[in-house]
């Protein structure tokens, strides 16, 4: 937006979601305070898969294009900064450079074979890739360890305590937001949208969509590079389902879940997914059934998404 | 010899159907020139020829002196190639303003600013005005565009094809659907543009577009019928056959 005198009702709507902003900020920053260690690993959780979520989102929501293989490039991730970290005794920051940087290649890549389709080919596309990077992290045993995974421990003596490191991932995801932020809402991130809604009228205008279309892919690869080395510092482990398709599933669940478009509805869809698999499975089995019925409410309901949903909502009131 | 565009032997296929056959067609610079024909006639067909979004079977084109036949598409506007579409091709989900930005930045380096702000520059705004003002849509720049009347929606179209200063600038039907009213800001427009600007112009309407060009070209059947000064075109024979739907098949 710009800064020439804005509609009145956009002025209060951005001040209301600034105020919301700040509620969830206070929240994540207070509540480890309070929560059993455990819970504060789920927290940690979800604000790991919300970066995967916004990088989703990134696609999705401002090009237009719904990717499922960003799992893929996250896990690629996680397995690199992991490996690294097994070969490299001792080394901090090393594996997980090697992990964004990872990800971020085979984002480039990716980029290159996807960036010419669209719609529901994109789509298909993108799963068969991820299927590629899943299918090498199951066979290439000697380096993956095929099915067993790999191990190894990321994390410096000082973060071992769960809530330290939690501070430490906050940090990280905030700063991250806010770059992401600054992002969509850059020229750059301008003309992603405009890619969205007309790619021949930003042809037209002298826009090469082809190179933004890659741009915004690989960018949106770095940052799944940087939810994955997180969640490898998280988890000390890696196997093939880190890379599988529900994996990119569950991360484009979130997206739309929270809102499409939103960026920062993403933080309610990881919360609510990784809420569900961490609480939900504590009652009933089913809890994916119970994700399945919640998935479906919320597009009868707000098929924009709940923070879309409330966005309009607000814009409409005025 | 000062010629801006150039088609030579353009041809179209689509399937069986030869949307453009065979055409060629000179602009010098500072011309404005009228393409006229009936529905289906490859009026458009030739502005996406021109414009590459559609490769000829067969033929050249060739714009500021160079061959562009391969060129895609945002390179010939970087050569300063500008054009609205028929059918209204804006970002309908963006505001006013933002579908200005766009057209603002398509040649500018800004448009790579990955965390920059998203704000106008002085630059920016002082041609974002003038735009503006000359498609009278001041008021209305904080309005997403889907939200906007028809007529609103096509005067966007031409300040975001004129805001970008083009070389040569390809208007599709700017006045189609519009009330007559609407067609006479439209015309104004035409009128008002700089005279070193070299305009395309194609127009169903022939008594809207013969006062505003020096040149009349006339497609039938993806043929060129004729090409002559708009003081010849209204007593033309084949012309008249063409528009009262009795065109002979092409001799
Ligand atoms: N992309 C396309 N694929 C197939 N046929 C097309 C395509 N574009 C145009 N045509 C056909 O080419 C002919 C010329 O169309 P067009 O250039 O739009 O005519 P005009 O603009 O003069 O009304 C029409 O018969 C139209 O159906
Ligand atoms: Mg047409």
């Amino acid at each position: 937006m710009s800064q020439t005198a804005p509609a009145a009702p956009a002025h209060r709507v951005a001040r209301i979601g600034l105020a919301a902003m700040g509620l969830g900020i206070a929240a994540f920053a207070l509540l480890p305070l309070v929560l059993p260690t455990y819970q504060v690993s789920v927290l940690t959780e979800i604000l790991i898969f919300a970066v995967l979520a916004m990088a989703i989102d990134v696609l999705a929501g401002y090009t237009g294009r719904t990717p499922l293989c960003h799992g893929a490039i996250f896990g690629v991730a996680t397995y690199v900064a992991i490996y690294v970290s097994t070969q490299a005794d001792g080394a901090l920051l090393l594996p997980l450079v090697a992990g964004v940087v990872a990800a971020t290649l085979v984002a480039a890549v990716f980029a290159l074979l996807a960036i010419r389709t669209s719609g529901v080919y994109f789509l298909l596309l993108t799963i068969a890739l991820g299927m590629i990077v899943w299918g090498m992290c199951l066979r290439w045993t000697s380096v993956t360890g095929g099915e067993n995974g790999l191990r190894g421990a990321l994390r410096p003596a000082a973060l071992t305590d769960q809530l330290a490191f939690y501070y430490v991932v906050f940090a990280v995801v905030a700063v991250v937001a806010l770059v992401m932020w600054r992002f969509v809402r850059s020229p750059f991130g301008l003309t992603l949208r405009g890619i969205r809604d007309s790619e021949s009228r930003m042809r037209a205008l002298g826009y090469n969509v082809s190179l933004h279309l890659f741009l915004a892919f690989t960018i949106s690869g770095f940052f799944a590079g940087v939810a994955g080395v997180l969640y490898a510092m998280f988890n000390d482990f890696v196997s093939p389902s880190t890379v599988a398709l529900s994996q990119s599933v569950e991360g484009l669940l979130m997206a739309i879940i929270g809102g499409v478009g939103t960026l920062f509805g993403a933080f309610l869809g990881s919360a609510i997914i990784i809420g569900l698999e961490n609480f939900a499975s504590l009652y009933t089995e089913r809890w994916q059934t119970v994700l399945g019925l919640i998935f479906i409410l919320i597009m009868i309901f707000a098929p924009e998404g709940i923070l879309g949903r409330i966005r309009l909502w607000l814009s409409r009131r005025g | 010899m000062s010629e801006l565009l150039e088609l030579d032997r353009v041809t179209v296929q689509f399937g069986g159907l030869k949307a453009v056959d065979d055409v060629s067609i000179r602009v010098k610079t500072g011309e404005r020139r009228a393409i006229i024909g009936p529905n289906g006639a490859g009026k458009t067909t030739l502005f996406n020829v021109i414009t590459g979004i559609v490769r000829p079977a067969s033929g050249a084109v060739r714009f500021v002196g160079a061959d562009v036949t391969r060129t895609p598409v945002h390179a010939r506007t970087a050569l300063g190639m500008s054009r609205t579409f028929q059918i209204t091709n804006l970002f309908p989900q963006l505001t006013v303003e933002e579908n200005m930005l766009l057209a603002l930045r398509g040649l500018s380096p800004r448009k790579f600013s990955l965390l920059g702000d998203n704000t106008l520059s002085a630059d920016e705004r002082a041609r974002a005005e003038r735009a503006f003002s000359l498609s009278r849509l001041h008021e209305r720049r904080g309005v997403a565009v889907r939200e906007m009347s028809y007529g609103e929606q096509r005067q966007l179209e031409m300040a975001m094809a004129l805001v970008t200063a083009p070389k040569l600038l390809l208007l599709d039907e700017p006045a189609a659907g519009l009330s007559p009213a609407e067609r006479v800001i439209v015309s104004d427009i035409i009128r008002a543009l700089p005279r070193d600007l070299t305009l395309v112009l194609i127009e169903h309407d022939m008594d809207l577009v013969l006062q505003l060009v020096d040149f009349v070209t006339v497609l039938n059947n993806g043929h060129l019928l004729v090409e002559a000064p708009p003081s010849e075109i209204r007593t033309n024979q084949d012309v008249q056959d063409v528009y009262l739907g009795k065109a002979r098949p092409h001799a």
